[in-house]
């Protein structure tokens, strides 16, 4: 099954949304607009003649200085149908248009690959539920995947200041913890 | 008599503990011996080799890769070279196809050793690990006839394979494979009756198919849990579709059924080995004939100003890739091992990245062990096979 033909298969079901297709020397690669991809991926999943149940994985490129600067690419498989797709969605680098939507409600596999999509270059999924530094440690500063990130890089180690509470403040957040699994 | 007040307890575990394979770290919350919730923490061991690879030239990256999942390192730098060979448009030649795959049935019968030998240490049988390790020595001796590297042999190569097979290969792998098939026998003598093993792998860490697919858990654990998918039947490549071979699968989904189709897989894989060590003549050709890629035999070099020039360009400033992206998946031993590929059209990639089996996994643990048992965590996380270099690359 070719680009055209599952873009074809989508466009009566997403009738206001276009589609692009893409080169491509392996499989069938489409190009979707950020607003509409959970919509799209829902009917990727659940279209029986495509049935993509598998989210293999999420990464991106950054193909600095072009503008859009990134892509995010999804690829998917579909073992009832012995199908593969890309799907690449444009990404920018400003607060605008530099944000996708998260596909987490359509495969929970999601989760991780768009933590590290977004540790790794920056990309915001909007309505993550847990968009933290997953490979870099959590107080890292700056986006290392990206094309403008120095590849040789002296930072100075990261040291920390004991904690020290008082008696009774340590009384109080135990007391707090308490509660708060109580409820 | 008033209710006993109990709290839950949080639990480090790792990332030093020793049967996290390597640098895990759990964050546990038990009540009393069963587990709330879990929280894995990973990322000890990045090593950035996604970014290292941008700054190399094509042929340059295939050690780096290797490096990634390191008990399986050729199915790494399989996944690679196919993606680059695909961008390029190579078409290998038969015997370079039969040779990849008996090495990558090798690898994938020294990993399952590794991953039999510590799962079942760390859940008791502390002797079949010398076991496991005693034959996959005799593999590690293979790679080093092979490319003289044990561990990281960086064999394939963008193009073909470094050089041709050495003399004595043929009977060094015969001899496993004639030997292999009888010590499966007796690890299964050891493990798969052995009623302390069935207790401690039987209906644990159950997982069902449709979440291990949602998960992404494409490979062993899927098929553990009733999949047949496999990449090697599904999408076939260096010509799989011509050996003979059966997909094993499971229903039960727990630990035990993960077990029994690792355990059948390596039988597979003997079987696929020896249709392949059939087919491949001790000499013949063992790189494709593109000169953009593969230098000229040393002969010509040596006689012809152009095969000199064509060598030294090779080895200087490398060749390029057309522009364009590729993804090509193998069967890697932890499940689908994809590589995707970028290319600028310059001498060096633009961005490679692994999909990496494990990390699909460690994501999915929470799923699994919630609700069990803390000692059960310990054997969930054997038969999921992980290997944090594959995970945090």
């Amino acid at each position: 099954m070719d680009a055209t033909s599952i873009i074809n298969t989508l466009a009566p079901l997403m009738p206001d949304v276009s589609y692009e297709s893409g080169q491509s020397v392996d499989f069938a690669t489409i190009y979707v607009p950020a607003p509409s991809l959970v919509e799209t991926c829902r009917a990727l999943r659940d279209t029986p003649s495509l049935r993509f149940n598998v989210l293999l994985e999420v990464t991106a490129a950054d193909y600095l200085p072009r503008e859009p600067r990134f892509e995010v690419v999804y690829h998917l498989l579909s073992i009832p149908n012995r199908l593969r797709l890309r799907v690449k969605v444009r990404v920018g680098s400003n607060e605008i248009d530099g944000v996708v939507p998260t596909v987490q409600s359509v495969w929970p596999a999601a989760g991780w690959p768009e933590r590290e999509v977004w540790d790794m270059f920056g990309i915001v999924f909007a309505g993550h539920t847990d968009l933290r530094r997953l490979l870099m440690p959590e107080d890292w500063e700056g986006h290392p995947a990206r094309k403008d990130y120095p590849v040789q890089i002296r930072k100075a180690a990261q040291t920390y200041e004991p904690l020290e509470v008082t008696e009774d403040e340590f009384k109080a957040n135990i007391e707090r913890d308490r509660l708060k699994r109580a409820h | 008599m008033a209710e006993l007040r109990t709290e839950t307890m949080t639990v480090n575990m790792g990332p030093q503990h020793p049967s996290t394979h390597g640098v895990l770290r759990l964050v546990l919350e038990l009540d009393g011996e069963t587990i709330k919730s879990c929280m894995p923490t990973i990322g000890y061991l990045h090593t950035g080799i996604e970014k290292t690879a941008e700054q190399k030239k094509w042929q340059q990256v295939v050690p780096l890769v290797e490096r990634m999942d390191y008990l399986a390192a050729q199915s790494n730098s399989l996944a690679y070279v196919l993606g680059v060979e695909k961008l390029l448009g190579l078409e290998m030649p038969q015997r370079v196809k039969d040779i990849r795959v008996l090495i990558a049935e090798l690898q994938r019968m020294a990993s399952h050793l590794v991953w039999i030998g510590t799962h079942a240490m760390e859940i008791g049988a502390v002797s079949m690990l010398f076991y496991a390790i005693r034959e996959r020595e005799l593999l590690m001796n293979i790679n080093e006839l092979v490319a003289g590297f044990r561990f990281f042999p960086s064999y394939f190569r963008v193009g073909g394979l470094r050089e041709d097979l050495p003399r004595g290969f043929h009977e060094a792998v015969n001899a496993f494979l004639d030997r292999f098939p009888g010590k499966i026998d007796e690890f299964e003598g050891l493990l798969t009756k052995n009623d302390m093993f069935l207790r401690r792998t039987q209906g644990v860490g159950v997982i069902t198919l449709d979440e291990a697919l949602a998960w992404g858990l494409v490979g062993p654990i899927a098929r553990g849990s009733g999949s047949d998918y496999d990449v090697r039947r599904y999408f076939p490549y260096s010509g799989y579709e011509t050996y003979q071979f059966d997909v094993p699968t499971a229903t039960e989904g727990d630990v035990f059924a993960r077990y029994r189709v690792r355990v059948e897989e390596m039988r597979q894989s003997v079987r696929i080995a020896r249709q392949a060590l059939q087919r491949i003549s001790p000499s013949g050709s063992w790189a494709c004939d593109d000169p953009r890629v593969v230098p000229p035999p040393k002969d010509k070099v040596y006689t012809e100003m152009e095969a000199l020039i064509q060598h030294f360009l090779i080895y200087s400033q490398g060749f390029t890739v057309p522009a364009g992206d590729a993804y090509v998946p193998v069967e890697g031993p932890r499940g689908e091992h994809g590589c995707y590929i970028v290319s600028d059209g310059t001498n060096r990639p633009w961005r490679v990245k692994m999909r990496p089996p494990s990390f699909m996994a460690i994501q999915a643990l929470p799923k699994i062990i919630e609700n069990g048992m803390i000692a059960d965590v310990i054997a969930v996380i054997g038969s999921t096979d992980v290997v944090m270099g594959d995970c945090d690359r």
